[in-house]
């Protein structure tokens, strides 16, 4: 029974590295490094998801937020100093800003203790929704000019200039302390609340990062993003992919040893347990929301430090760049192929989906350039212009196909996950 | 009296108008939580979709509408309805059966209404691109201007025929769930079917009869959302994209499960949608000189830009306080 | 021929088998009761019964007619009723629309039923616009069983009608039993007060993990002194 799996999934491994070979020879190994090294961050990002789904049962239909997240601490933490913003008075205006923020924190936390003085109800909610109104407009009007004389004056405030590991720790700190929040609102109710409550967060993000232009610069983006290893400007492209890729490489191994050792442990017996039967593993006593928390925290930790690697490794941060498509959906499919709850499956799901999603555009492209020319050739038939961007959306079509079809007839994956009986 | 004028056109008639389109796809997604028990993900794409149709439509009929009096895209609304809930029903029965068949855990559902939302979506602009487009093809949109009988009003109220006729709509079609879900045999299996599936499955109600009406219902009330949203705006392919958070908003807020609930639930985010991106400096403008603050030139809550927000926060806000919702739906 | 017989009926859920052969038959006019530890099958083979567990083996046959593995829907048709033991009413819905959904399966006007089922249970002829989630536990329990007379079965099954039930109750609800059955109904019924279900049965059907231990008329159960000593409480 254990062979015959090991067959299966060494086949499929196989498959892929032939795969991989063909693209490096036809795309040349710079251009198939390049695809390796998207995929190994889409992997790590991929066993996020794989953790809160397959270990939890989470449904995470945010994603691209968590690692938009990722990329934006990347950019901030890592890009150059702005000299010419932080010696300018517009420095201290953005920290009176702050300071603003700061004080209505305080105020309203002020009105939310009326509590404690035992003024009643009727008064404290009122007041309460006043407060925040008065306090929040007083806020948002002390930021507009400053972020404005600072779109005008300096573009965005910069980076810090930080090595980039920090910015891509950062960026897994703030993706999980966002989690937080929304997983502690969310957890204790049914699945479908997060799901519905991920996507709403994932857009908000993009939309704050999308206008925040004292920030982020906006659709303007912020390039080029430091490495971590000399760039293809020093040494080359092949040798700087291949430095970037061993870096990506290591951290999925460290990734990889550490939820392998959590899963074989208590820690991991104990979610398993929790997914497969929530009832009986709250009735022994196990504090099935905290745990889950705890993962879901810890998957967009992982998305969050996947997703600055992808921007880092892209060398841009393009807050229009985060797309549903790409950062979530896709991520889905990987997991949900490769096997959700198999680290191994989800790694090979990763690199296999992203390498058909790469060869798909041009092959795609070249069936529709050779369906308008024989088109027009045969029968004078003419390709609207959009043509193009419109066949591209078959790949949209398919990877609702694919998730679809999964479900139904393969719901545990190629990979399926192993279930060890202890008899 | 402007400022007045303003804040009706601004608020009141837009409130109720996107409120009306938040309500009309609530409705569909609580009644199917309620009979298949899994949140729907590409109901805003049956609204697209619906809409879609009806493009087609009038681009085929185009003289129909001018010769009636009405818009053509509305003259076709029935038609269009009627295939975006044979669509709907068609897609129950290839993708979501199945899994219910197998007796999949709600989630997995919703995962596939999911792969169900990006097949519409790469279908719809496959065929139709990425433009938006107009509905009135051969016609034109009314647009009634009511004067104030005020003095000082120079501005008139504002209304369209497409927002008149979805009022109107809206009235008609919850009077119509109404009867149906409390005055025929199949409605009240409906609502018995939602209180205890495994009962009316008992009482030899038959359930998959029961399902299929839902979906011809949500599938028809979103197509009729979708084309007169469409018809008072433009039609979009990311039209559902601007949709699916606050009808999931609205039918939490107004309890999963409670069709009545999700037409407040529509409202409510319609309106606190308008109330929040509308500029609260222009009325407040007539006093500036009584005020003790300068008044700054925008004082609206949220920024048009982050009008997505506003959903979304209610949403979280019903989630911590009344995860039943206002009207006690079910708990979940 | 019996109005109900199974045969060596097996089955479970999913991969465990819960009833390992059991066999029963009841007569037209008769009351079986079937009585029986916890976790003995009892609810299981109500359910298996009437299609909504598979069978894996064995038969079952309504007057003679093989209905193993039946849809629900179908033995509704076929004048069979079942009244589980929880979550037995809508609670949404009004007494009425509760009763209505009975007669779903209905083409013709049951109109007289429905007065004969007011009749029946009179608690209910008040309360006939109450959500009958607002009603008490004994009122539910009728509504409950009136729903499943709207059918006008010739057979039905009840799982635990007296389950939470005030004494009081109790013997109101075995009362109406017994007057349901006088009027040509066959009852299967599951129990847990097997003293008092007993009493009224013309046949009992003792079991335990999943197989007959005793099957005899009900009086004869109750006093078979190894029945009475190990499953009536002495």
């Amino acid at each position: 029974m254990n062979t015959q799996w090991l067959t299966k999934e060494f086949g499929l491994c196989m498959a892929l590295a032939v795969s991989i070979l063909l693209l490096m020879v036809f795309m040349g190994s710079a251009y198939g490094i390049r695809v390796l090294v998207e995929a190994s961050c889409y992997a790590i990002i991929a066993l996020g998801l794989t953790i809160q789904w397959g270990y939890a049962g989470l449904f995470n239909a945010g994603i691209m937020g968590f690692v938009a997240i990722g990329g934006f601490s990347a950019m901030l933490l890592t890009f150059p100093v702005n000299q010419g913003f932080w010696s300018s008075d517009q420095a201290s205006d953005l920290g009176q800003a702050f300071l603003k923020l700061l004080g209505a924190v305080v105020i309203v936390w002020a009105v939310v203790q009326l509590r404690r003085l035992s003024v009643p109800r009727s008064i404290r909610l009122p007041l309460l929704l006043i407060t925040l109104a008065v306090a929040y407009l007083w806020v948002v009007n002390g930021f507009a000019p400053v972020t404005q004389a600072i779109v005008s004056q300096h573009g965005f405030i910069g980076g810090f200039g930080m090595p980039v590991w920090v910015g891509w720790l950062v960026g897994g700190i703030l993706a999980g302390t966002v989690a937080y929040f929304i997983g502690h609102i969310c957890l204790g109710l049914r699945s479908d609340y997060l799901a519905i409550a991920t996507l709403g967060v994932a857009e908000i993000i993009k939309a704050f990062l999308k206008n925040s232009e004292w920030l982020t610069r906006g659709t303007l983006t912020v390039s080029p993003l430091p490495w971590p290893v000399p760039s293809a400007g020093e040494v080359g492209f092949i040798t700087a992919r291949a430095l970037y890729l061993s870096v990506t490489a290591v951290l999925i191994a460290i990734i990889f040893y550490l939820l392998h050792a959590a899963y074989k442990g208590p820690w991991g017996r104990m979610m398993r347990a929790i997914r497969d039967n929530e009832l009986s593993s709250a009735a022994m006593g196990k504090d099935v929301n905290q745990r889950r928390l705890e993962v879901f925290i810890l998957g967009c930790i992982l998305m969050g430090i996947g997703g600055a690697g992808l921007a880092t490794f892209n060398g841009i941060f393009d807050p229009n760049g985060y797309l549903p498509l790409h950062h979530t959906f896709l991520i889905w499919v990987m997991v949900i192929l490769g096997g959700p709850g198999n680290n191994l499956g989800t790694l090979f799901g990763a690199v296999f989906v992203y390498v058909i999603w790469i060869m798909s555009e041009p092959v795609a492209l070249f069936i529709l350039n050779t369906v308008s020319y024989f088109g027009n050739l045969w029968f004078a038939w003419e390709a609207p212009s959009d043509f193009a961007s419109r066949a591209l959306q078959a790949r949209v079509f398919s990877i609702g196909l694919i998730i679809t079809l999964v479900l139904r007839y393969a719901p545990k994956g190629l990979f399926p996950e192993k279930v060890q009986q202890y008899s | 009296m402007n400022e007045f004028v303003f804040f009706i056109n601004n608020v009141l008639i837009s409130g109720v108008v996107i409120g009306s389109i938040y309500a009309l796809g609530a409705v569909g997604i609580t009644l199917i939580f309620s009979i298949l028990r899994f949140a729907h993900f590409a109901h805003a794409d049956l609204m697209t979709l619906g809409a879609f149709f009806a493009f087609f439509l009038t681009a085929l009929f185009p003289a129909i509408g001018p010769a009636l009096g009405l818009p053509t895209a509305f003259v076709m609304l029935p038609l269009a309805m009627g295939l975006t809930a044979l669509t709907a029903v068609y897609l129950d029965k290839a993708f979501y059966k199945p899994l219910r068949a197998q007796g999949v855990k709600p989630i997995v559902l919703v995962m596939a209404s999911l792969g169900v939302t990006l097949m519409l979506q790469g279908l719809i602009r496959m065929f139709m691109g990425t433009s938006s487009r107009n509905l009135y093809i051969d016609d034109r949109k009314g647009i009634h201007r009511i004067d104030v009988p005020f003095e000082l009003a120079n501005r008139p109220i504002v209304i369209t025929d497409p927002q008149i006729l979805l009022i109107l709509f809206l009235v008609v079609a919850v009077i119509a769930l109404h009867l149906f879900l409390t005055r025929s045999k199949l409605g009240k299996a409906m609502r018995a079917m939602s209180d205890n599936p495994d009962l009316a499955r008992v009482s030899g109600i038959n359930t998959q009869k029961v399902v299929t009406v839902t979906w011809i219902i949500a599938g028809s009330l979103a197509a009729a959302a979708g084309t007169l949203l469409s018809l008072d705006v433009s039609l979009k392919p990311d039209l559902s994209f601007m949709l699916l958070l606050p009808i999931f908003a609205a039918a939490i807020v107004g309890g999963v499960g409670h069709p009545y609930g999700a037409l407040a639930g529509g409202f409510v985010i319609g309106f606190a949608e308008t109330l929040s991106v509308f500029n609260w400096a222009v009325l407040l403008r007539p006093f500036r000189d009584q005020l003790w603050f300068d008044l700054p030139a925008n004082l609206a809550f949220v920024p048009t830009e982050y009008k997505i927000t506003v959903p979304f926060f209610i949403l979280l806000a019903i989630l911590v306080w009344r995860p039943t919702g206002l009207f006690k739906g079910k708990v979940l | 021929m019996h109005l109900l017989e199974a045969k060596n009926v097996h089955g479970g859920y999913g991969g465990m088998n819960i009833l390992n052969g059991l066999d029963l038959a009841i007569n037209a006019d008769e009351i079986g009761v079937i009585v029986g530890p916890n976790g003995a099958g009892k609810s299981t083979l109500l359910k298996a019964i009437f299609g909504l567990l598979r069978v894996t083996e064995g038969s079952i046959e309504l007057r003679g007619e093989l209905i193993t593995n039946a849809d629900p829907g179908e033995l509704v048709l076929k004048k069979m009723a079942f009244v589980p033991q929880e979550k037995n009413i809508f609670p949404s819905l009004t007494v009425q629309e509760n009763l209505e959904m009975g007669a779903y399966s209905r083409q013709d006007n049951y109109q007289h039923i429905l007065e004969q089922v007011y009749h029946f249970f009179p608690p209910l002829a008040d309360k006939r616009s109450q959500p009958a989630g607002e009603l008490s536990g004994g009122q539910r329990q009728m509504v409950a069983m009136g729903r499943a007379l709207m059918i006008e079965p010739s057979l039905i099954l009840l799982d635990e009608p007296t389950a939470g039930l005030s004494p009081l109750y109790m013997a109101d609800i075995f009362e109406r039993i017994v007057t349901i059955n006088a009027a040509g109904v066959g009852v299967l019924m599951v129990e847990q007060h097997a003293k008092q279900a007993l009493k009224i049965a013309h046949k009992g059907f003792v079991l335990v993990a999943g197989q007959n231990r005793f099957t005899d008329t009900g009086m004869n159960l109750i006093n078979n002194p190894e029945v009475a000593k190990a499953f009536l409480g002495g």
